[in-house]
C-alpha cells in the first residue's frame, strides 16, 4: 500500500472510468460470442469472424468517419446515401466506360466535397449539423435515382477481381479485400485521433467548443475537417459496397446511417462529444455483425429482431453511459 | 418613400414572410406549368382537385409536425414519430383484421383507443429517457426509432396486414362537409394544441423550458414534468397521423409506414421558422412548412419525376430556406452588400438608403 493509493484511488481502478464503455462493449462482445461458440458448433470456426468482417467492411470504415464527427459533438446523417451515391456514380461512370482508375479517383473526390460544402454551411452559417446533413443525404439518395432508376451492375475487370479476390490461409479462411482497405482506415484513423494536432483539436472541440476557441484552437478548420473525414470514409465505404455488391443500386444503405450511429454509440462514443475512441467503434461493428450472425445461425428469430435487439442495445450502454457518470455537460 | 421601404422591410422581416412566399411561389410555378393546377370541381357532393389532395395529404405531417414542433421547442427531438405512426397503424390495423365485423364502430374506436394507448405509453417512455434518466433527446428517440420498425414488423409478423373495414377507412379518405376528413383531424388537432399553448400558460412554460430548464426549474416550473408531456402529445399526435397514413391505403406496412416521416417533420418545423435550439415555436409556420413539403412532393409527382428524385429538390428548398433564416447568412449577406459597392448589380438604389443609415 503505498501513499498515493490512500490519497487518491489507486491506478487501476481510476483508469478505466474512462474507458469503461470500450470495456463494456468488449465484454458484451466476448459473451455473446461465447453463447454462439456454445450454442452452433459451426460458430466457433474462424471464417466466421471472418465473414463479419467482409460482409461489414464498409459498415466499419463509415463508422470511423462517424466517429470523428460525433467526437465533435456533431452529427452526420448524410452517410449511408453518401456510400449510396459513390456506388453509383462509379457504376455509371464505368458503364460509360471510363477507365477503372479514373472512376475511383473521382468517386471518391464526391464525397469529401459534399461533406466539406456541409462542413462550411454549418459552420460558417451556424446551422445545425442535424438539418445541414439531413439536406445532404436527401441531396445524395436524390442523386442516385437522377442516375438511374435501376441498379447498374459492375463488369469491369479491376472492380470484379477486388471483389472476388481471396488473401487467405492455406486452410481455406480468407478475407476479402474490403477488409484490408477496412482495418488500413481504423489504423490511420486511430493514429490521427491519438497522435495528430488535428485529433487533439476533434477531442478539445467535442469536450468544450467555447473553451477550445478562447485556446486559441482552429474551430472551424476542425469542424469542416471533420465533416471532410466523414464524407471521404462515406465514398471508401461507398466503393467497398460497390465491391461487395458488384453494382449501384439507388436505394442501397437506406438507413445505414442508423446502424453506423448505432455502432458508434455502442462502442463508447458519447455523443456530445469529447470522449470515445476508433477501437470501440470497431468493437460496436462487431457487436452488430454477432448480433446478425448469430440470428442468422439461429433461423427461427426474423430479421426485425435484429432491430430490436440494436435498440436494446443502444438503450443498455446509453444507461451505462449515465450510469458511470461521464459528464455530459 | 421611407414609409414605404419600412413597411416593406417589416413586412419581409415577418417570421410568416418567408414560408408563404415559397408556398405562393411553388403554387405559381405549378399553376404556369399546369393551368388546371388550382380547378376544384365538386363531384358527388364532394369537392375535388390538387389543392384538396395536398391538404388531405399533408393532414398526417400537419399532425406529426404539430408534436415535433413542442418537443422541438423545448430544446429536444423526436425521431421515433415514423415507428410511432407504424406501430399504432400496426396495432390498429391488426385488432380490425381480427374482429367478425369490420365495419362494427364501436370495435374499430376500441381498436384507436388500444393503438393511442400503446402509443402514449410509447411516449411516455421517451419522456422518462429524456426527462428523468437525463438521456440527449437525439438519442432517446433513436432507440425507439430503431426498435420500434422491429416492433411494428413483430406484430405484423412481417407481413402487411390489409383490412376492409369502412369506419377505418373514412379516417383518411372520408368526407365531412364536402371536404376530406382527414383536413378536419388536422385542423382540430392543431386548433386544441394551439387553444391550450396560446390561450394558457402553458406555451410559455414551455418555451421558457426550452430556452432555459434549469433556470425555469428555479423560477417555479416543474420542468421535467413539460419535458415529459411534450412528448406524449407527440406520440399521440403521431398516432393519429399514423391511423391516417394506414387508413388511406387500407393496410398496415410495418417496414413502410411513416417511414422518414419524422424529418419531413422536422423539415416542416424548420422552415416555419422554430429554432432547433428551442425556446420559440410557431404552430402557424409549422402548418405552412407541412404545406410546402406536401406540395413540393405533388408537384414533383405532377411533373412525372421519380419520388426518390423528388429529394433533390427537397434538398434544395431545405438548405434554402435554412440559409435564408440563419442569422450568421443574413448578417453575411447584408455586410457583404454594404462592404463592396462594385458588384451588386441588383439593387444600387437600397445601397444608397442604407449607408446614411
Amino acid at each position: 500500500m503505498s501513499v498515493s493509493s490512500l490519497t487518491t484511488r489507486p491506478s487501476w481502478a481510476k483508469l478505466p472510468r474512462r474507458q469503461m464503455p470500450v470495456l463494456a462493449t468488449l465484454a458484451l462482445l466476448l459473451v455473446m460470442y461465447g453463447i454462439g461458440v456454445s450454442q452452433y458448433q459451426a460458430f466457433s470456426n474462424v471464417q466466421v469472424i471472418f465473414n463479419i468482417f467482409i460482409d461489414n467492411g464498409f459498415l466499419l470504415v463509415i463508422a470511423v468517419g462517424m466517429t470523428f464527427v460525433i467526437l465533435t459533438g456533431g452529427i452526420d446523417l448524410s452517410v449511408g446515401s453518401v456510400a449510396a451515391m459513390t456506388a453509383m456514380v462509379s457504376a455509371w461512370l464505368l458503364q460509360s466506360g471510363l477507365p477503372a482508375l479514373l472512376v475511383l479517383v473521382i468517386a471518391l473526390l464526391i464525397g469529401p466535397l459534399l461533406g466539406f460544402l456541409m462542413g462550411c454551411a454549418i459552420h460558417f452559417f451556424d446551422i445545425q449539423p442535424f438539418i445541414v446533413t439531413l439536406a445532404g443525404m436527401f441531396f445524395a439518395r436524390g442523386m442516385c435515382t437522377f442516375i438511374s432508376n435501376a441498379s447498374i451492375p459492375i463488369t469491369d475487370g479491376f472492380w470484379t477481381t477486388m471483389s472476388q479476390y481471396r488473401i487467405g490461409d492455406p486452410r481455406g479462411n480468407f478475407v476479402s479485400v474490403s477488409v484490408i482497405v477496412a482495418f488500413v482506415v481504423v489504423l490511420v484513423a486511430a493514429y490521427v485521433l491519438a497522435y495528430t494536432r488535428l485529433g487533439r483539436n476533434v477531442y478539445a472541440i467535442g469536450g468544450n467548443p467555447q473553451s477550445a476557441l478562447l485556446m486559441g484552437l482552429p474551430l472551424g478548420r476542425t469542424r469542416i475537417a471533420v465533416y471532410t473525414i466523414s464524407g471521404l470514409c462515406a465514398a471508401i465505404g461507398g466503393i467497398l459496397l460497390s465491391f461487395y455488391t458488384l453494382s449501384g443500386a439507388p436505394l442501397i444503405a437506406v438507413g445505414m446511417e442508423l446502424d453506423v450511429i448505432a455502432a458508434v454509440v455502442i462502442g463508447g462514443t458519447v455523443l456530445t462529444g469529447g470522449s470515445g475512441y476508433v477501437f470501440g467503434t470497431v468493437l460496436g461493428v462487431l457487436v452488430l455483425g454477432v448480433i446478425q450472425t448469430l440470428i442468422t445461425f439461429d433461423g427461427s428469430l426474423n430479421s426485425w429482431w435484429t432491430k430490436i435487439v440494436i435498440g436494446g442495445l443502444l438503450f443498455a450502454f446509453i444507461l451505462l453511459q449515465r450510469l458511470i457518470g461521464i459528464r455530459y455537460k | 418613400m421611407s414609409d414605404a421601404n419600412l413597411r416593406l422591410r417589416t413586412l419581409v422581416g415577418h417570421r410568416l414572410f418567408w414560408p408563404v412566399a415559397v408556398l405562393v411561389a411553388m403554387l405559381a410555378a405549378n399553376t404556369i406549368y399546369r393551368p388546371g393546377f388550382l380547378a376544384i370541381e365538386v363531384n358527388n357532393g364532394h369537392l375535388y382537385g390538387t389543392p384538396i389532395d395536398i391538404l388531405r395529404l399533408s393532414a398526417p405531417l400537419i399532425l406529426v409536425a404539430l408534436g415535433m414542433t413542442l418537443v422541438i421547442s423545448t430544446g429536444g427531438i423526436d425521431l421515433s414519430v415514423g415507428s410511432i405512426c407504424a406501430i399504432s397503424g400496426a396495432i390498429a390495423c391488426l385488432y380490425i383484421s381480427e374482429a367478425p365485423d369490420q365495419n362494427n364502430l364501436g370495435m374499430v374506436f376500441t381498436a384507436l383507443a388500444m393503438a393511442l394507448g400503446v402509443a402514449l405509453v410509447l411516449g411516455a417512455w421517451n419522456g422518462v429517457l429524456v426527462s428523468i434518466i437525463g438521456i440527449q433527446p437525439i438519442i432517446a428517440t433513436l432507440i425507439l426509432m430503431v426498435a420500434g420498425r422491429g416492433l411494428a414488423q413483430l406484430i405484423t409478423e412481417g407481413q402487411i396486414i390489409t383490412i376492409n373495414s369502412g369506419p377505418y377507412r373514412a379516417i383518411g379518405l372520408g368526407h365531412f362537409l364536402t371536404l376530406p376528413l382527414a383536413i378536419f383531424i388536422a385542423l382540430g388537432a392543431a386548433l386544441l394544441i394551439a387553444a391550450f399553448t396560446r390561450r394558457t400558460a402553458l406555451g410559455m412554460i414551455v418555451e421558457s423550458v426550452g430556452g432555459n430548464r434549469e433556470a425555469s426549474r428555479l423560477a417555479g416550473i416543474r420542468s421535467g414534468r413539460v419535458v415529459f408531456l411534450v412528448y406524449v402529445v407527440s406520440a399521440a399526435c403521431a398516432a393519429i397521423a399514423g391511423f391516417m397514413i394506414t387508413a388511406n391505403v387500407s393496410s398496415a406496412d410495418g417496414n413502410a409506414a411513416g417511414l422518414w416521416v419524422e424529418l419531413d417533420a422536422i423539415l416542416a418545423v424548420v422552415i416555419g421558422g422554430t429554432s432547433l435550439a428551442g425556446g420559440r415555436f410557431y404552430l402557424s409556420g409549422t402548418i405552412l412548412g407541412a404545406l410546402i413539403i406536401q406540395t413540393l412532393t405533388t408537384s414533383v409527382y405532377a411533373m412525372n419525376i421519380s419520388p426518390q428524385t423528388a429529394l433533390l429538390f427537397k434538398a434544395v428548398v431545405v438548405i434554402a430556406v435554412c440559409l435564408i433564416q440563419a442569422p450568421a447568412f443574413r448578417a453575411k449577406f447584408g455586410r457583404r452588400r454594404r462592404g463592396t459597392p462594385p458588384p451588386p448589380a441588383p439593387s444600387p438604389q437600397r445601397q444608397k438608403e442604407e449607408v446614411p443609415a
